[in-house]
């Protein structure tokens, strides 16, 4: 009666990503009403710096009340509807691209299509560039949202590039060749790399030989390379950002084939903050690409009321140097506050430097190293400590006993409340073990406090590539 | 390298329909600038009633200004991200909805699913309706984006179901069986039929009998019915509008197994003038169909800053009231005012109680009963006319020489002026004809007889089956 994509469940949604939300929507925490609910830790949003925005907005009520020098624009909004998208909207948007990358590299905006967020954007250039049946190579861990974004209506596949913990998640050329002899073994024709850089769930960005690895490989191939940038305005350590773009022009391949394969994806969802305004692109220097995606786009275009108030935001140069500033400030800030109380619970990260989150690794606290183990340990901290974070099997990692917890879309009180609870928990459960090891050798002792330096000593893991 | 999706012309936009409008922007009129450019006459664009809409903002600046009760929602807003919609949004839009059916159908907010826009909300029902390679019946003329909307990404096909100027181009039961006749024939599973009514291009609404059939077809046929109800505000005259839900009631269908099959789609892009905001709509009676099309919708969401502004105006019913009934008053002037200015100039349009355009018979004044010659003629008003219209054979009409012209669009002295060009070339084809040959003038003799039968069409009483 229905299709076959209606009635299966290739949108994903039953994965334990999205079941830990819905324990959350029956119990949430809220400091008044139910100071014992769960603590929303998986969810990737920036709340921190909505205070700049509002003041913003009240010092400049033409732009949400849609008038222009006291001018009413809104008959002209209206009834724009042009998948061209606002002109001056996609001006402010690409030189706002350049200054999140120090103005090294620069952006055109008749190769930038507006989109109704990352999600919208990724989906359609997965439409523009395989067929059904093709495949794209994602390294892991990876959002779990592209199970379905690139997959469910479009027929793609998703071969993972498995990364290890042993570099640090890094891809490697190893990793690359294994993904793509894969593909072949199960019969599908890879058309590209998927890369999110930053990258979700690890916050970390791509070094310089991981990014010449990537493009190595996507020439060699003669394959797509599509750079979710979506995070790119998180990053507030170093080392700092390397855009695909800009790994290119620095490799000269402007005029090359491959220059015409790399593809990037946009939002204003995670560096502004508003994933309600469903706001992204595709920034693509193949012509046929843009040209496509922008018909396409029909299917998801973003709302002028919301093109116009953005575009005025965006033009406000002066604001959106000091939001971002300020946004990376505050973004580090928890960032340290949440390694420092996951660190005091003897809890390590990988060392990050971007993004709204951190990989955080608990394999210590597995029974056994096994993804069984990890989806109890899972279940433990959403029940008995009350927090929801993502389990590293949703990202497709391939190592059990990883997790992205947020640290942005709560309060400091609530972040430091969830850190209590995380401690307590650890607490529990490594007293419970003492209560089985009084039994057993103390051999087991003393590789468990050596395993436990060796945690510590991945906290500092230094991801610099180039030493 | 890419796509075929992406590469091949199955967007459809090499059609005629979108050639006029490349012309228009290159020579656009404007009474200032440019009184001698084209006016564009193929965009069905509701500009009548802006007025209404702008002083309601002005006497309203809280919800374009993100306030609820004088405090901020920004952040609320603007994290608002929930692929079930602004419940406050949906409640307005169910209740706006109702009204517009004379409130003989209510409809439940959790079997609305929001979209960006009805073209999202189409293709949307394809993906969750049939896989690729079946398809749906389409009675002609319709709309020319279907051919993009319905078929581009999903694979679907379209077979037409040929409806001829003979009855005012109703759906007959023979048509509907020929046309699933022809689909077997092409190796197509026919997964159901998409109406849009009121109807685009013809400026009717359904009649009831016709619904009725349609019920019993797919009934018998065992599939769905689509009913694109996206101009069931626009409807000026009698007879009302009769929803398919209201149909369904009165045979007392609620809960069938057709009860689940048949689905609404909606949108403010005509009846409130906004194609700009991106708000569509899915209503559908089977929780599978709304489950899986909220998913998708996360492919095109409509941005929380404009669901939130029309949550706000849609709750306002003394202001619903009497913009619906202002609007329609409005729109039935200037359709008077069209089907006048071409009545004087010798040329009919089907009798039309909706919509924003006039179905026009030129049959007269084609050259031969062809489709090269509605073609050549559409070309000379392009051209020499300098009207952008629309063809019938862009709407796959059957019938050469039909037209749909808009009237909603532009000012009135617009209007006129488009009125007057017409005329001016009319006449000029007669002074053309009556310099020819005294031995045309048995031909004349015919035409004239061709051009009354031409006028008692229009007045052709489309109630006859109701009779």
């Amino acid at each position: 009666m229905l299709s076959r994509k209606a009635r299966l469940d290739a949108h994903g949604e039953d994965s334990s990503y999205f079941l830990g939300w819905k324990e959350y929507e029956k119990n949430a925490y809220d400091d008044v009403q139910n100071p014992t609910g769960i603590i929303q830790m998986g969810l990737a949003e920036n709340q921190l710096s909505f205070d700049l925005l509002e003041s913003w907005l009240a010092s400049n009520q033409d732009a949400a009340r849609l008038t222009r020098n006291g001018e009413s624009v809104f008959r002209e909004l209206a009834l724009f509807q042009d998948y061209h998208g606002l002109p001056d909207f996609k001006n402010e948007l690409v030189e706002f691209m350049a200054e999140i990358r120090g103005n090294k590299v620069n952006f055109d905006p008749r190769k930038l299509v507006l989109m109704a967020g990352a999600t919208s954007a990724n989906e359609t250039l997965t439409f523009c560039i395989a067929e059904s049946g093709d495949a794209f190579l994602l390294p892991t861990p990876y959002y779990p949202g592209f199970d379905r974004d690139l997959k469910w209506r479009t027929g793609v596949e998703i071969v993972p590039i498995h990364c290890s913990s042993s570099n640090g998640f890094k891809v490697t050329k190893c990793a690359l060749e294994e993904a793509y002899q894969q593909a072949h073994k199960l019969s599908l024709n890879v058309k590209g790399v998927l890369i999110t850089n930053p990258s979700n769930p690890l916050g970390t960005t791509m070094g310089r030989d991981e990014l010449n690895d990537l493009i190595g490989f996507a020439v060699a191939k003669k394959i797509h390379i599509i750079s979710d940038e979506i995070y790119s305005g998180t990053v507030f350590d170093h080392p700092s950002f390397i855009s695909i773009m800009e790994a290119l022009m620095d490799r000269k391949l402007q005029d090359t084939d491959l220059w015409s394969r790399v593809h990037i994806v946009y939002s204003l969802s995670k560096d502004l903050g508003l994933p309600g305004f469903r706001v992204g692109m595709i920034y693509s220097n193949n012509e046929t690409v843009v040209s496509a995606a922008t018909k396409m786009s029909s299917f998801g275009l973003i709302s002028s009321q919301t093109q116009y108030l953005l575009s005025k935001i965006l033009s406000d140069k002066k604001f959106t140097r000091n939001y971002m500033k300020e946004n990376r400030k505050r973004l580090k800030t928890r960032r340290d506050m949440i390694v420092a109380a996951l660190r005091d619970a003897g809890i390590g990260c990988l060392k990050s430097n971007a993004g709204l989150f951190c990989w955080v690794d608990m394999r210590h606290l597995l029974s056994s190293n096994t993804f069984d183990a990890e989806m109890e340990l899972w279940k433990k901290i959403l029940r008995e400590a009350g927090l929801n974070i993502s389990p590293g099997a949703s990202c497709h990692c391939s190592e059990p006993g990883w997790f992205r917890i947020c640290f942005a879309n709560m309060s400091e009180d609530t972040l430091n409340l969830s850190m209590q609870r995380i401690k307590a928990l650890v607490g529990r459960i490594q007293q419970c073990r003492r209560g089985r090891v009084t039994h057993q050798d103390s051999g087991c002792n003393s590789r468990r406090r050596s395993f436990s330096k060796w945690v510590l000593n991945l906290c500092s893991y230094d991801r610099e590539p180039d030493r | 390298m890419l796509s075929r999706k992406a590469t091949f012309n199955s967007h459809g936009q090499d059609s005629e329909y979108f050639l006029g409008w490349e012309e228009y922007e290159k020579n656009a009129y404007h009474e200032v600038d440019n009184p001698s450019g084209i006016i564009q006459m193929g965009l069905a664009e509701n500009q009548l009633s802006f007025d209404l809409l702008e002083s309601w903002l002005a006497q309203n600046p809280d919800a374009a200004g993100f306030k609820r009760d004088g405090e901020s929602i920004f952040r609320e807003l603007a994290l608002f991200q929930d692929y079930h919609g602004l419940p406050a949004f949906k409640k307005a839009l169910v209740e706006f909805m109702s009204e517009i059916r004379g409130n003989k159908v209510s409809f439940d907010q959790n079997k609305l699913v929001l979209t960006a826009g009805a073209t999202s909300a189409n293709e949307t029902l394809m993906f969750c309706l049939a896989n690729s390679g079946e398809a749906f019946l389409l009675p002609t003329p319709y709309y020319p984006g279907f051919d993009r909307d319905l078929k581009w990404r999903t694979g679907v096909e379209i077979v037409p179901i040929q409806c001829s100027s003979s009855n005012g181009f109703q759906i007959t039961e023979s048509a509907l069986e020929e046309a699933y006749q022809q689909a077997q024939k092409r190796n197509l599973k026919v997964k159901g039929v998409l109406i849009t009514n009121p109807s685009n291009p013809l400026g009717t609404t359904t009649s009831r009998d016709e619904l009725n059939l349609l019920v019993n077809f797919i009934t018998a046929k065992g599939i769905h019915l689509i009913s694109d109800e996206i101009y069931s505000g626009t409807v000026f005259d009698s007879p009302g509008f009769v929803s398919i839900m209201e149909v369904l009631m009165d045979r007392n269908y609620m809960n069938t197994e057709v009860w689940k099959r048949v689905h609404i789609v909606y949108s403010l892009s005509k009846d409130l003038g906004l194609p700009g905001f991106r708000v569509g709509a899915i209503y559908s009676n089977d929780v599978a169909v709304v489950s899986a099309a909220t998913k998708m919708s996360s492919f095109g969401l409509v941005s929380s800053q404009t669901q939130y502004l029309l949550s706000v105006m849609l709750s306002d019913k003394k202001f619903t009231k009497n913009y619906v009934s202002e609007n329609q008053k409005r729109l039935k002037q200037r359709h008077q005012m069209l089907i006048s200015g071409l009545q004087n100039a010798g040329i009919d349009c089907l009798k039309s109680n909706a919509g924003l355009f006039c179905w026009v018979d030129m049959r007269h004044l084609l050259s031969s009963n062809t489709f090269e010659a509605e073609m050549e003629l559409w070309k000379k008003i392009l051209y020499d006319v300098r009207l952008n219209i629309s063809p019938g054979s862009s709407c796959h009409c059957t019938e050469p020489g039909w037209f749909r012209v808009c009237f909603a669009n532009m000012s009135e002295d617009t209007l006129n002026l488009a009125l007057q060009r017409i005329k001016a070339f009319v006449d000029s084809l007669s002074t053309t004809n009556n310099n020819q040959s005294r031995h045309q003038s048995n031909k004349n003799q015919r035409r004239k007889s061709f051009t009354k039968w031409v006028f008692r069409l229009s007045f052709r009483d489309r109630e006859a089956s109701e009779r």
